[in-house]
């Protein structure tokens, strides 16, 4: 390879990574599609508490589709070719990159977290989903476009490798992929269609974890952490939920809000009225889940209460979530019945 | 959420100098982008899980410096890894790593043994082994 390879490639910010390299590697072979049409056509909205799972100590709730799934739905109800490779050799990984950008492909990769040293300090944990596009190389710095941030960015050789090959949960193994082949002409509507489908099948699924059902778990949770956990570790679990639905990459209101514009934009997409209305109401369930995410940290933030009042405010926020599940659960059968 | 609500406090990602995206509606309720600095209800949520790792580490240093547990926790708890995050860079089955937390297993570990740890905390093995 040529010591400086720098592909034409156009780095456009997203809320979040996966939704956003699809988008940009779409984007540079001219197809356009937006972020939340790739979100939504990949199902990427769901609620889930993953009860044999601790992050950090606290339980784990994710507001979207499991690390790859959204890309997968997608590029199988587009009907895109997508060519994925694991290594077990970090050097073999490295050059099977360098063989890519020679050619002038940029590939789509997928990394942890803890070590990427252009993040914030704060923000830097063992996370291994995290999903970037390398565009080319000058001297041992690669060109990385973090569909995160606002710029591109650049990793040494070094650097790179250590991301690719983080361990614990999700394990990257050096994960590399990027569209080999693609249909003749773009078919998003029946897609649209599977996308929305699938979603609604997941929120209104009748399993106690998943869904509007799982939204109805938490919330029971939730009333009983003070007194069974302590105030101390209480704070600390709402806080991660707090941080789970609002952390960078959710776009704000766990996911709800690129929901909406997914379905403001299917709808006109479709010429279906019904999903521009939804798409409203859709956004007014975001708003809530802010609400909650405000009212929550109230609590945390204010230490020193007793537990009687703190027991008051845990159930007050309980409510809310409680609240929000009957919402969502009228919201997917009437979008159910929409397409 | 408006276009013109999207917070804009102060936040952690002001040091690494970017702002995250959100999604909201504009005047006309059309859907577009708005760049945020942040959001306080999060910050507060980051700060206090970083507080609390924080408190994990200070206690693991207290506890090392009493001889109640190895240098490996507290190097553990600095990188905010867990033990199954740890077993999993050093390739040891839990138990083991569990196990060489005892001051006295550790005392006696292998300077192979060691050097998987060192690496993984990017650090040399005599610091890994002088801490006290």
């Amino acid at each position: 390879m040529k010591p400086e390879t720098k592909i034409d490639f156009t780095h456009h910010q997203s809320a979040h990574c996966e939704n956003g390299v699809v988008s940009n590697l779409m984007k540079h072979n001219g197809f356009t599609v937006s972020e939340p049409m790739v979100f939504g056509i990949g199902s990427g909205l769901l609620f889930c508490y993953i009860p044999i799972l601790k992050v950090n100590y606290a339980p784990v709730i994710t507001y979207r589709a499991l690390p790859g799934h959204i890309f997968k739905k997608f590029a199988k109800r587009t009907g895109i070719k997508m060519k994925r490779e694991k290594f077990s050799n970090p050097k073999e990984a490295k050059a099977r990159l360098d063989e890519n950008l020679a050619r002038n492909n940029p590939v789509g990769l997928q990394v942890g977290v803890y070590n990427l040293i252009y993040f914030p300090d704060e923000y830097r944990f063992h996370f291994n989903a995290h999903n970037m596009v390398v565009y080319g190389k000058e001297g041992d710095r690669y060109l990385i476009s973090d569909p995160v941030m606002e710029e591109v960015t650049s990793l040494s050789e070094k650097e790179l490798e250590k991301v690719r090959f983080a361990k614990g949960a999700f394990a990257p193994k050096g994960h590399m992929y990027y569209p080999i082949a693609f249909p003749e002409k773009m078919e998003l509507k029946g897609a649209i269609v599977k996308g929305i489908k699938d979603t609604c099948r997941a929120m209104l699924a009748p399993v106690p974890y998943v869904g509007y059902k799982g939204i109805h778990k938490i919330a029971g949770l939730i009333r009983k952490w003070p007194k069974k956990k302590g105030i101390k570790t209480a704070n600390h679990y709402l806080g991660q939920v707090v941080r789970m639905q609002e952390e960078i990459g959710t776009g704000g209101g766990g996911f709800r809000y690129i929901y909406a514009a997914f379905l403001q934009e299917a709808g006109k997409l479709l010429g279906n009225e019904k999903l521009i209305e939804l798409s409203k109401e859709m956004t007014e369930i975001g708003d809530l889940w802010r609400d909650f995410a405000l009212e929550a940290s109230r609590i945390y933030k204010n230490r020193s209460r007793s537990v009687g009042s703190q027991t008051d405010s845990y159930n007050k926020v309980a409510d809310q979530l409680g609240h929000i599940a009957d919402l969502e659960k009228v919201f997917f059968r009437k979008l159910k019945k929409a397409i | 959420m408006k276009k013109e609500e999207v917070p804009q406090d102060k936040s952690n990602l002001e040091s690494a100098n970017f702002r995250e995206l959100c999604y909201a509606v504009d005047e006309n309720g059309e859907y577009t982008t708005e760049n945020s600095t942040g959001w306080e209800p999060k910050t507060v949520a980051l700060n206090n899980a970083i507080e609390e790792i924080n408190e994990r580490i200070a206690d693991a240093k207290n506890r090392v410096l009493k001889g109640e547990t190895s240098p490996i926790e507290y190097y553990m708890e600095l990188h905010k890894m867990d033990v199954g995050i740890l077993s999993s860079y050093v390739g040891f089955w839990q138990w083991k790593v569990k196990r060489h937390f005892k001051p006295s297993v550790f005392k006696k570990l292998s300077e192979k043994t060691l050097h998987k740890y060192a690496e993984t905390f990017d650090i040399s093995v005599d610091e890994l082994k002088s801490m006290s």
